[in-house]
């Protein structure tokens, strides 16, 4: 298998509530920002993260309409589907295709158009990423299950609510930084415990939002990307994809992310690093309390002890574990198939360089964790400068 | 919610029918077709209706079909034996809902689809 | 000779006070407790309905009876307001129980005296050979009309019976039914509430046949009040039963016991069998039982039981009836009330 190098990477100007612009549209608009920025002509190949365009736009077959709206008649593309993992999943399976020497230049795309649905019918296409006939029919949303999952890392470890607001507040931070946010402004502690509760002990702002958004990568070949493209190439150096039971009650413990443990185990291995060589991670706040346990997961600190180490600093832009120094899915927003790619896209910008105000000195290798449900699925990339 | 898709989770919702792996004993709700141990063959056991919460939550914002009835409480019970499933917690002050607390499963309505649907039943957590 | 091998009572947590009704309509609350002997009233959730209350009340009655529930070959449910105008309750009560799919079914109505009805019918399927056991329900979670005089009675509870020849707790010994064409009491089809006649639901209605059927079966058996433990009789409020058990010559210590309405409210087809579950949980061996219910429209359905040695053996095997009754509760107000019923028009969805 060939090394994948990542040469161009594109998003929407702006994630949020896109009224004025359809899927297709938000979908082109994101893939061609990808496609300039990797200065290709044309791609061979093209997989969309998308979760449920049936449920949210009433479009199946996503995979034929992108192509033929981007303009690719003919292109082999196909829709990848896990919840909200999506995206991450699409990566994946474009890097296996330019990895198996079948395609030289694939993009990986991602696409959620949520707001044409009301929030009720919004937070049922969500629930359908949980069981849907022995959690959903019990009447369990998405914020209800990791309220569940906060409520036996708080009984087992001590997790404040405070420990969680500090994760939207830094995540806020950081969002506040980037252009394409969602909610690019700050918010304090006080604003989330106060804030109205969703499913105790989650209050809204402790969830992220319902987010119109695309983002888009292009991937190639490592030997030839310097050929292919100005923009320095960005290795994915190891990836990792793990399910875990949909249902919560089967879980072995609900304190831990086991998908995620083992699809950041693979990748390390892959890659040939520890947790240690990564300068920052871009991890999957759908709620705040799923930060926290992600970063145990993921072995970046030790069980029960996330609320305490955000709470000290460490997950910040400046600390010696920056996580989500793009605003995660909290500030950034999260249109569930786009996110695993715009995780992603902040990667490539900060090993470039090209961060901006949220840049972490020296980046050389980031890791980013996408999850499906409730932590039923996972996939994890590392990349680094080639 | 379609009749054939209610119809046949009707021994699970009604009977709380569980499936167990004939070659490593373990006990699976919903019953499936294959054990993580490679094992194809199940015998069907009927859950214990007493049982204790292992965590929930209040749903506060709910489902459409459930919009009505919040705010509502929602766990994950393990019943004696150690099968866990997902239920609501009704019959208690929210308040006093918390986990380990002893509960014991009842047959209630779970949702009914509008006006002139079919009627949805199943299991709820009462206090034990 | 047929008779009860396992009996079972449920209702609903949730109660309202009579208090709380009058505050409402501006009617006179002490008038109406005095007037019509009631406290309060049981309010089902909105996930109670008949067939659940019947789940579990048949479940209770299985616990007691130690039965397996396959063998039961018929499971006949009474009420006026089954789920579905089509589709009996009687079919997902046998599901939930596991008596599927060897079973009789169909559901009865004949306002409050449909579970005796049912329960008769379980009886003599018993007794014809056709059937091991049979099941017999009386549940309701009636609706009063807002502001009528039944909204303050007007609740939920049901009571299950399992009936079969042999290991019996009681002994059917006679049964009677006494039954006219008397519109005390009725609702059309597509009417969300009922109907009733006034004062003419006293006399000529209620009294009539209960008395009827009571002064019917007595004869029939050649029995006296002095002769029996314990009489139950319909209770659509505190006070008819007690006149009428008067009446009949009973006295006050033979009717108490299953005189449930001051706390539960009238629990139309579960009312008198409901009341016959809370006799059962105390009864002694050789006690005999006058159980007379009545249904508008309008008939009374009597039955004459002896209790046997093994109902000792049985009445904690389950939850007993004063112990749900009088047990932990919660108390609504009208609005919560009025939520839980239906009782408030809502947007229609997806308009």
């Amino acid at each position: 298998m060939r090394d994948v190098a990542i040469i161009g990477v594109g998003a929407n100007p702006k994630w949020g509530e896109l009224w004025g612009q359809s899927l297709r549209d938000i979908f082109v608009e994101a893939a061609l920002a990808a496609i300039d920025d990797a200065g290709v002509d044309h791609v061979d190949g093209m997989y969309v993260g998308c979760m449920s365009s049936g449920l949210f736009a009433g479009q199946e077959h996503i995979g034929s309409l992108l192509a033929d709206y981007l303009g690719q008649r003919h292109l082999p593309a196909t829709r990848v589907e896990s919840a909200c993992a999506s995206g991450g999943a699409a990566v994946k399976m474009a890097a296996l295709e330019v990895a198996s020497g079948h395609s030289d230049i694939v993009l990986a795309g991602g696409v959620e158009k949520m707001t044409d649905v009301g929030g009720g019918d919004a937070t049922y296409a969500l629930g359908t990423a949980a069981d849907a006939e022995y959690e959903c029919y019990h009447g369990a949303t998405f914020p209800g299950l990791y309220a569940m999952i906060a409520r036996a890392h708080m009984d087992r470890y001590g997790t404040t609510p405070e420990m969680l607001a500090q994760v939207a507040v830094k995540n806020h931070d950081n969002g506040a930084l980037n252009a394409m946010a969602q909610y690019p402004f700050h918010i304090r502690a006080k604003q989330v415990l106060d804030s109205i509760m969703v499913a105790d002990p989650l209050h809204i702002l402790d969830c992220s939002p319902i987010t119109d958004g695309a983002a888009a990568a292009i991937l190639c070949p490592l030997e030839t990307a310097k050929k292919l493209s100005k923009k320095l190439p960005i290795k994915i150096a190891g990836f990792g994809h793990a399910t875990d039971t949909i249902q919560l009650a089967q879980r072995e413990d609900m304190t831990w992310l086991g998908a995620t443990a083992k699809a950041a185990e693979q990748a390390f291995e892959m890659a040939g690093v520890a947790p240690k060589d990564v300068d920052l991670f871009e991890v999957h706040d759908c709620f705040t309390i799923a930060e926290l346990v992600v970063i145990e997961s993921l072995g970046l600190v030790g069980k029960g002890e996330a609320g305490k180490a955000t709470l000290e600093g460490r997950t910040a832009r400046d600390g010696d574990l920056p996580v989500n120094t793009s605003g995660g899915l909290k500030s950034k927003g999260h249109p569930v198939g786009a996110t695993g790619v715009a995780q992603v896209m902040e990667v490539v910008k900060q090993l470039r360089g090209e961060a901006g105000e949220r840049q972490v000195k020296d980046a050389k290798r980031g890791l980013t964790q996408n999850m499906g449900g409730s932590g039923g699925s996972a996939v994890v990339h590392i990349l680094e400068v080639a | 919610m379609p009749s054939a898709r209610y119809t046949r989770e009707i021994p699970q919702r009604y009977r709380l029918e569980a499936g167990k792996c004939s070659s490593c004993g373990k006990v699976y709700y919903p019953p499936r077709r294959v054990c993580p141990c490679g094992g194809r063959d199940f015998e069907t056991v009927t859950l214990s209706d007493t049982g204790k919460v292992v965590t929930y939550t209040i749903i506060r914002v709910g489902p459409s079909d459930f919009a009505d009835e919040v705010p509502y409480g929602l766990g994950i019970v393990e019943v004696d034996g150690g099968v866990r499933l997902m239920a609501q917690l009704v019959d208690v002050p929210l308040e006093e809902i918390k986990a380990g607390m002893p509960v014991r499963l009842e047959f209630r309505k779970i949702y009914q689809e509008g006006e002139a649907g079919i009627i949805c039943y199943g299991h709820k957590a009462v206090p034990a | 000779m047929a008779g009860i091998v396992g009996w079972g009572c449920h209702m609903p947590r949730y109660r309202i006070k009579v208090e709380e009704i009058a505050k409402v309509w501006g009617a006179d609350a002490q008038a109406y407790k005095k007037g019509l002997n009631v406290q309060e009233k049981s309010v089902p959730a909105p996930d109670t309905d008949t067939i659940t209350l019947s789940v579990t009340a048949a479940r209770r009655a299985v616990a007691r009876a130690g039965v397996d529930p396959a063998a039961i070959g018929a499971c006949y449910v009474g009420s006026e307001s089954h789920p579905y105008a089509v589709k009996p309750s009687g079919t997902t009560v046998a599901e939930a129980l596991g008596a599927t799919p060897e079973c009789r079914c169909a559901d009865f109505e004949f306002a409050c005296k449909a579970g005796t009805e049912a329960m008769s019918v379980a009886l003599r399927l018993v007794d014809a050979g056709e059937v091991t056991y049979a099941l017999g329900i009386g549940a309701d979670t009636s609706q009063g009309a807002p502001g009528d005089a039944l909204e303050y009675t007007a609740s939920a509870g049901a009571a299950a019976f399992i009936m079969g020849a042999d290991n019996l707790v009681a002994e059917c010994e006679h049964t009677y039914s006494y039954m006219t064409d008397t519109a005390d009491f009725w609702r059309r089809e597509h009417q969300y509430y009922p109907q009733h006649a006034g004062r003419f639901t006293g006399e000529p209605a209620y009294f009539k046949h209960v008395t009827g059927c009571a002064e019917g079966i007595l004869a029939k058996a050649g029995l006296k009040p002095a002769d029996f433990a314990y009489c139950v009789f319909h209770q659509p409020n505190g006070k008819f039963p007690a006149t009428v058990a008067k009446k009949l010559g009973f006295n006050p210590h033979q009717w108490e016991q299953g005189l449930l309405c001051p706390l539960l409210g009238n629990t139309y087809s579960g009312s008198s069998p409901m009341g016959l579950t809370a006799i059962l949980d105390v009864a002694k061996a050789g006690d005999r039982i006058l159980h007379v219910s009545y249904g508008s429209g309008a008939g009374s359905d009597g039955f004459v039981f002896r209790c046997t040695d093994r109902i000792a053996e049985v009445q904690k095997a389950a939850p007993q009836t004063r112990e749900l009754l009088e047990g932990e509760r919660f108390y609504l107000q009208y609005g919560e009330y009025a939520k839980f019923r239906g009782k408030i028009i809502m947007n229609v969805k997806g308009a």
